[in-house]
């Protein structure tokens, strides 16, 4: 690139030269690039969509299909032998995946959605509703969200859709919080100032000035929640106000069958069995964190490499 | 490693041999040259001025000299030498013993280096005393005198104080000192003065220079303001596009620049623009007085008469109340007192009480072309929104007008999809001109526009600016500190200190004697190409013991 114009030209000027790459491209540089234990919990977390999507395929039996025999051992008729009632444990675990992760799933995004626009709202505003809406979340923020929502569910009553909502809410607070924070930096940059100038909506403004810039974090922040949320929704139906029998689910499993743990001395398959789900949770949740750390590392800004 | 003595500092000495440097920075998977085989030879007691345009390597020269390079970068060739010592054989261990004592290092923003947590004293000792060359005590007392040449107020408490507490241009020398404080042998200046108003560079300048010359200590000096280096320097190099380009003691290269491309650098402080009279006032800024929260007036009953396709130069150093001007006009900050009157009609005063056709008509423009477009959109988007927003264009035509303005701002359709981030400082500011110049304004502000870039780019923004002016009778209102910049574009100009204005006229009228003192200051201030031209002014302003009155 020996360049000896001696003249000055606009376009000549030296900048950073980016090779351009389609988005598939892009992904896979990436990928490759990308450490061991991403790349383990990448291929965990797509075998759990495999087996949450095609449950019904996946599964021998049918979700509540009732066998003679309870607590059956391990055998090539039950895999993970059959629990209290006499249903397949694995057939079970299957369907735990699928309706766990989905209501995990939608609970995170409804949460995001809360707190994400809340939380660009009030940065943006930094008057009464920013105040309003922070005050508020301190106060929501201040109760020990597992006893709250116990006592939110026996209120409303547990069913899935109210689950749903009162872990959505309980947890935007934590969304709003962050949201408003990365977007605090956004807000004050020249463009945002310009757009403004220009007599842009608020929403507008949110949409195309904000949110791509603070996407980074709050994608991140997704990872980690979804596991809590995850978690927090394993511990309700642990304690029997979550997801609601016949309907599988992995926090359940563990509580109904949480009684062979104690038969460990005489038969060590059986008392594996309520550690079956606990170990599906824990997995899932490891896999999600080694991805969420590899997006955080790389998105950063944190460059070591010589 | 035998320790020299301080009594060995000969001035005259060879001290830096770097030979056939060539460094490589390793970006999009591929490593790419930054310095192709540049020689350098520096002796001891000398300042070398290291000029060029942004990308042609400076810092990554600068750096390497201290043995050094930035993540991602990689010394693949030459060898550097220093006092005798080879710097790449060392270990990372070994040069760090001399990072710090022997070598040190004065960065472009002070404010972005130091640490804000710890008192200004304590983190410029802080290399001296853990380099074991002074106890804590001495290595205090030391600092203390050098914060006393170096011209500080109150030098014995000033030390005391945090970052935060103190002016940028006394961060500046608060850094210098540190860098002073163990004896180095070599001082790496980057570009020390570039983030400070003229008024402020002037006495940085002249206390950096004193320190150097009092110990004896070899110096690089980076920067692309010629006028600096010119009054720093004792030889010049000058970089581009990682390779030598001329090397030349300072006077002989000022007077006589051999290369076509020196002696474009020289040119860009000759434009100039005639200036022409008008008295069709599109804006007026009239009787404003505002404050950010209501308890400092910022802006003292000031009024400013903008004439139709002219260019009016508001100039003032930081603090002066320029800017906010600036927020007024925008109804960024709705004023206390007074109006804005646009084409004889008074504007609303808030900014979402306006009309989109009010907020078509004024556009700006900002210093920092970085943070003004957004990271994520294209250049399409950029220059599109506007189009589309007052105008209502779409689809083919919306098309045509975005490569029509990428055609007027001389770039061309292969810029529309790129990135902020794939552009240089000088092509996103034309970015940005664009974007001002899609919503079809009659005033554009220009808030410091180019005195975030180099002199070649600054000289191509302004050429660009001034042509638009002409095709389109544009008008510019320009806030800047930088007084070749008035000269070369404005036709009026108004000084501002302390948030009033002191003085509005044409530019031959202010440009003449005799000025108020504040003018006088601000003028005297702007660095000359002559090489004497600062020991002249310190030596004016002694006898008549004017100094800047803000303190910096």
């Amino acid at each position: 690139m020996s360049n000896d114009d001696q003249t000055y030209s606009a376009a000549g000027e030296v900048a950073m030269v980016v090779t351009r790459r389609t988005w598939a491209q892009r992904a896979w540089r990436e990928l490759k690039k990308a450490p061991i234990t991403a790349w383990f919990g990448l291929i965990v977390i797509a075998a759990y969509m495999f087996v949450a999507i095609f449950a019904p395929w996946v599964a021998p039996y049918s979700e509540s299909q009732v066998f003679d025999t309870p607590y059956a051992p391990w055998s090539s008729e039950f895999i993970f032998g059959t629990d209290q009632l006499g249903r397949d444990v694995w057939t079970r675990l299957v369907y735990g995946a699928r309706n766990t992760i989905g209501i995990a799933v939608a609970t995170t995004l409804l949460s995001f959605l809360i707190g994400g626009s809340l939380g660009v709202m009030a940065a943006i505003n930094r008057s009464w509703l920013d105040q309003g809406l922070s005050r508020f979340v301190d106060v929501l923020m201040a109760i020990p969200s597992l006893i709250f929502s116990l006592m939110l569910l026996s209120i409303f009553g547990s069913n899935v859709w109210n689950l749903i909502m009162i872990i959505a809410v309980l947890d935007s607070t934590r969304v709003f919080r962050l949201a408003r924070a990365v977007s605090l930096n956004v807000v004050v940059m020249d463009y945002v100032e310009a757009s403004r100038l220009r007599g842009e909506s608020l929403g507008w403004v949110m949409r195309n000035d904000i949110l791509p810039n603070i996407l980074p974090p709050l994608v991140a922040e997704f990872g980690l929640r979804f596991c809590f949320v995850f978690l927090t929704i394993a511990s309700l139906s642990f304690l029997g106000v979550g997801i609601q029998p016949p309907t599988a689910d992995w926090g359940s499993m563990v509580r109904e069958n949480a009684q062979l743990i104690s038969f460990a001395e005489y038969d060590m398959k059986a008392a594996m069995t309520p550690l079956l789900p606990a170990g599906a949770i824990a997995l899932l949740t490891v896999a999600v964190n080694f991805v969420v750390d590899w997006f955080l590392h790389k998105t950063s800004g944190i460059r070591d490499e010589k | 490693m035998a320790k020299k003595q301080h009594g060995e500092r000969n001035k005259g000495d060879l001290l830096l041999d770097m030979r056939d440097i060539r460094i490589e920075g390793f970006s999009d998977e591929k490593w790419h040259p930054i310095i192709k085989g540049v020689d350098l030879k520096l002796h001891r007691g000398e300042v070398m001025g290291l000029i060029g345009e942004s990308g042609a390597g400076k810092s990554t020269l600068g750096k390497a000299a201290m043995g050094y390079t930035q993540p991602g970068c990689r010394i693949t060739g030459g060898s550097i030498l220093f006092d005798g010592i080879d710097l790449r054989a060392l270990s990372d261990r070994e040069l760090r013993r001399l990072n710090g004592s022997r070598m040190t290092y004065v960065a472009q923003s002070a404010a972005a280096s130091f640490n804000p947590a710890h008192r200004l004293i304590e983190q410029c000792v802080e290399a001296t005393v853990d380099h074991g060359l002074k106890p804590d005590s001495d290595a205090k007392a030391d600092v203390r005198k050098l914060f006393r040449s170096l011209q500080l107020p109150d030098p014995d408490n000033i030390g005391q104080r945090y970052p935060h507490q103190v002016s940028g241009g006394q961060l500046q020398r608060a850094m210098t000192a540190m860098a002073m404080s163990p004896r180095p042998d070599l001082i790496i200046f980057d570009e020390p003065t570039t983030a400070l108003d003229v008024t402020t560079q002037v006495e940085v300048l002249s206390a950096m220079r004193d320190i150097v010359q009092q110990f004896n200590t070899a110096a690089i000096y980076i920067t692309h303001d010629l006028a600096v280096v010119a009054q720093m320097a004792d030889v010049i190099k000058v970089l581009r596009y990682g390779e030598t380009v001329e090397d030349a003691p300072a006077r002989e290269m000022l007077k006589h620049p051999k290369m076509p491309y020196t002696r474009s650098l020289w040119a860009v402080r000759s434009l100039e623009k005639p200036e022409e009279r008008s008295d069709d006032i599109v804006l007026r800024v009239n009787g404003v007085d505002a404050s950010y929260g209501g308890v400092v007036k910022v802006l003292q009953d000031v009024t400013i008469d903008v004439p139709r396709g002219s260019t009016v130069a508001v100039v003032g150093e930081s603090g002066s109340g320029k800017s906010t001007t600036a927020r007024v006009i925008t109804g960024l900050l709705p004023p206390m007192k007074g109006n804005v009157l646009f084409n004889g009609e008074p504007l609303p005063l808030a900014l979402k009480d306006r009309n989109k056709d009010q907020l078509r008509r004024i556009q700006m423009i900002y210093q920092m072309a970085d943070t003004a477009m957004n990271p994520r959109h294209t250049v399409r988007d950029i220059i599109g929104r506007p189009l589309e927003f007052y105008l209502g264009l779409s689809g083919k035509a919306l098309d045509a007008r975005i490569s029509e303005l990428l055609k007027m701002i001389e770039l061309d359709d292969s810029f529309m999809e790129r990135l902020p981030g794939e552009l240089s400082g000088g092509q996103k500011q034309r970015i940005c001109i664009a974007r001002a110049l899609a919503a079809e304004p009659e005033v554009i502000i220009c808030d410091e526009v180019t005195s975030a870039l180099d002199q070649i780019v600054q000289e191509g923004i302004l050429k660009l600016l001034l042509r638009l002016q002409n095709e389109f009778n544009i008008t510019y209102l320009f806030i800047t500190h930088d007084i070749a910049t008035v000269k070369a574009i404005s036709d009026q100009i108004v000084v501002m200190f302390q948030g009033k204005v002191v003085e509005q006229g044409m530019k031959s009228e202010i440009l003449e004697p005799p000025y108020p003192d504040y003018t006088q200051l601000l003028l005297s201030s702007v660095p000359e190409m002559d090489p004497d031209w600062l020991t002249h002014l310190l030596a004016e302003r002694e006898k008549t013991g004017a100094m800047s009155s803000s303190g910096n």
